[in-house]
């Protein structure tokens, strides 16, 4: 079995890499305002570019504070003249159109956002572009069923609904913060982030190939003024943001007595919590999967691995094993495992961290992977020899790091994976549901996975307890964002 | 009783941990009646008060919610209990502090442990209403479960000296999490009542810690600590609300800011101090 294993750790794979031609991008693009798109020439503008490469993807235009306004009017007036008087079966006919033409654009989605994020091409087609669908698909059904929700009979929307989402599952993100934001009747300002706003223009479009009325959604690109702005306008009533805590922070603040109705979704240090009996295979896969799925820039990521100490040794032997086995480089090949990081100020963050991570004392175990000369790049890193005290193990790093800790008992390691200020997420293996079950009733975290991680559904709540925020998105709880209850 | 005994008067200090002290401060404050008359000189708790108060809340915490639902439901209940036997007690403290015609401090009374009696039944019900099984697409079972945010800091209401302490109490308590009171300056007596009922109840020491004195020093030290995961500050004058949440930002705590005491504020109230978390768990043979 040994031998068959490093048998197949020694294949050669040849390249697979995916059709860029499909992404079909234009060399500008404008704001998405009341229906339609702005003239590129109105606007400053910036360029995106592809952080596998670092060339230049397209032209986008910076949306300033007169902009945002335009933007949220649009938003104000379709809610009062229209959505509001729109049908929850009409309206929820609409949320399946784009469903429907999300899936219709499957392929050309996926390699746009892997065009624009670096993520891999195996994850955008399997994992964002259809979860983006899945949420329309789910949403539009409680469209027409709100007053079954749980939220009293008869649940009103908020209005305007002024949305900031993150560069990390930018398809997903903005699916997540349209959908159940439409179908509770509100109408939507997006931000896409600065880095990877291609993905949301092309919504933009779809939207249009909706017939969606003119200004329900509108969405305007640019950097962290735009977001300020956004979050400033007085006609906004409910502030929905994905990013990180101090951001959020910054939001909880700014919006004080203004009466905006606010949910946050921030950053997290997730504790991945490996038992003495957990099965093998399946908790490396989970481990691997916790911290490099989406080059680890992922919220929820499962940056902290606890594990019992009578099998640390043998669990960092299986990890780094499968470490060296994963690919990393060009995303648009579809056996890459690990893609690019996704802007330079993002590597130099991560390079930071782990460098403090030496500097205090941690032992690097980093994969011997050849990374590529153009683009922005991190090689998959463990660290042991962590204390709960190091930067490595308090802070989010956002990148595909992991820390490594041990703990010899169930309630050593509730307390470990509970010693931090955010609570978003953490994972639980153990082959003993006793276990796993009284364990996750200790674990302060909004998303516990047991046996698994990293796994998303339009069904399931998502969001944060503590400093990781507040609001779920998914699931009938999600709505509850959205509704005046 | 003879009229011209010499009537023996209480002592009003804190509640904390199940025990009452006097303010490690030493201060006190006077507090009168509806007419001005000197009624007592009440405890006047201090930033050092709240942090004990805080550290014994967060123990509490996890006892309080580490019993059964059901056993929770009762000790609430059995608090309503101990009202309605001090039923006339406590109509009397009403009267003194507002103001009002004893019959209006029965009444208002009356709806105080009635609603009471109403968060007792919310414990079991919690899980189920705003809970439930996720049909998520693959081989898992996915359940969401409503839990406690931890500790949540609450001030009654100025004038409405014993129906507003229930809401902003219970509504917290019933959901699993331990409460920090700050108690009416100018109307404390039945804070303090409640706080000897209640530690006759069955409460673990903690679960609910009472505290007298001055709203302008102690809701800003509520909102900027960072050991309390929720604030209530509905009864507090809006135009404070900006630098209280403003700090409360600090820790990304949950706010509640309205006043309400009819059903859909307590229900909007007890979902705010709600999360829900959710486990998937892998099906298979």
């Amino acid at each position: 079995m040994e031998s068959l294993h490093s048998q197949l750790g020694g294949l050669q794979y040849d390249d697979a890499p995916e059709s860029a031609a499909i992404a079909k991008i234009q060399s500008d693009y404008g704001l998405f305002i009341n229906g339609k798109f702005t003239s590129p020439k109105d606007h400053k503008s910036f360029f995106t570019t592809n952080p596998a490469t670092e060339e230049k993807l397209a032209k986008i235009s910076q949306a300033d504070a007169k902009d945002v306004d335009a933007a949220v009017l649009a938003a104000k007036r379709a809610y009062e003249k229209v959505w509001s008087k729109t049908s929850g079966p009409e309206r929820a006919k609409y949320l399946y159109r784009i469903a429907r033409l999300i899936q219709e654009r499957s392929r050309e989605l996926a390699v746009t956002e892997t065009l624009d994020n670096g993520k891999p091409i195996r994850e955008t087609r399997d994992i964002d572009i259809p979860l983006a669908a899945a949420h329309f698909f789910y949403y539009a059904g409680w469209a027409d069923k709100l007053s079954y929700a749980g939220f009293g009979p008869d649940p009103q929307p908020l209005g305007v609904a002024g949305q900031i989402i993150p560069w990390n599952f930018p398809l997903l993100m903005a699916a997540w913060k349209l959908a159940p934001a439409l179908a509770a009747g509100n109408t939507c300002v997006l931000k896409p982030a600065e880095t990877t706003p291609l993905t949301a223009l092309l919504l933009a479009e779809i939207l249009q190939q909706a017939e969606l009325p003119d200004g329900v959604v509108n969405i305007i690109t640019g950097d962290g003024s735009t977001g300020a702005a956004l979050v400033d306008h007085p006609d906004v009533n409910k502030i929905a943001f994905t990013g990180s805590t101090g951001v959020g922070r910054l939001i909880q603040q700014r919006i004080a007595g203004s009466g905006k109705h606010l949910t946050l979704e921030l950053g997290g240090k997730g504790a991945n919590i490996v038992f003495e009996d957990a099965p093998l295979d399946e908790m490396v896969e989970g481990i691997i999967d916790g911290i490099f799925f989406n080059q680890g820039h992922v919220c929820c990521a499962g940056s902290r691995l606890l594990v019992q100490e009578s099998i640390a040794d043998d669990v960092l032997r299986r990890l780094m094993r499968r470490v060296e086995q994963l690919r990393v480089g060009d995303p648009m090949d579809k056996n890459t495992d690990v893609g690019a990081i996704n802007s330079a100020e993002q590597l130099a963050r991560i390079s930071e961290l782990t460098a403090t991570g030496e500097q205090e004392g941690a032992t690097r175990l980093t994969s011997t992977c050849v990374l590529p000369s153009k683009g922005y790049w991190f090689a998959p890193t463990v660290f042991t020899n962590v204390s709960q005290s190091h930067r490595i193990a308090r802070e989010e790093i956002f990148g595909p790091v992991l820390s490594m800790l041990t703990f010899r008992t169930p309630e050593e390691a509730v307390q470990k994976a509970n010693n931090t200020n955010y609570g978003l997420a953490c994972g639980v293996w153990s082959e003993k549901g006793s276990r796993t079950l009284w364990v996750a009733e200790r674990l302060r975290a909004g998303v516990i996975w047991a046996n698994t991680y990293n796994k998303f559904d339009p069904t399931s709540p998502f969001g944060g307890v503590r400093e990781s925020g507040f609001g779920r998105e998914g699931g009938r709880q999600g709505l509850e964002a959205y509704l005046n209850v | 009783m003879s009229d011209n005994r010499l009537e023996v008067r209480k002592t009003y200090k804190l509640l904390v941990n199940g025990a009452f002290p006097r303010s490690e401060s030493g201060r006190t404050y006077e507090v009168v009646d509806a007419e001005g008359k000197f009624i007592a000189n009440v405890a006047q708790a201090s930033r050092k008060d709240l942090r004990e108060a805080v550290v014994a809340a967060r123990a509490a915490q996890a006892k309080w919610w580490s019993q059964s639902a059901y056993n929770r439901g009762q000790v609430i209940y059995r608090l309503a209990e101990m009202a309605e036997s001090r039923h006339n007690e406590i109509a009397e403290a009403v009267e003194i502090c507002e103001g009002v015609k004893a019959k209006e401090a029965r009444k208002s009374v009356s709806r105080g442990i009635d609603r009471m009696v109403w968060y007792a039944g919310w414990t079991d019900k919690i899980a189920q209403v705003f809970g439930g099984a996720n049909p998520v697409a693959g081989p898992y079972f996915n359940f969401s479960l409503p839990v406690p945010s931890g500790v949540v800091a609450a001030i009654a209401h100025p004038t409405h000296s014993f129906e507003g302490l229930v809401d902003v109490t219970f509504g917290a308590i019933a959901a699993g999490n331990s409460v920090i009171l700050l108690a009416s300056t100018e109307r404390p007596l039945p804070a303090a009542l409640l706080g000897e009922m209640s530690a006759v109840s069955d409460f673990p020491g903690g679960v609910l810690n009472i505290l007298t004195g001055r709203v302008e020093e102690l809701a800003p030290v509520m909102a900027s600590h960072e050991d309390i995961d929720g604030l209530d500050i509905g009864n507090v004058s809006s135009s404070e609300h900006v630098d209280l949440i403003s700090s409360a930002a600090g820790s990304i705590k949950r706010v509640f800011e309205d006043s309400g005491i009819d059903e859909a504020t307590a229900v909007r109230r007890m979902r705010t101090f709600i999360e829900t978390s959710t486990v998937w768990h892998t099906k298979g043979q």
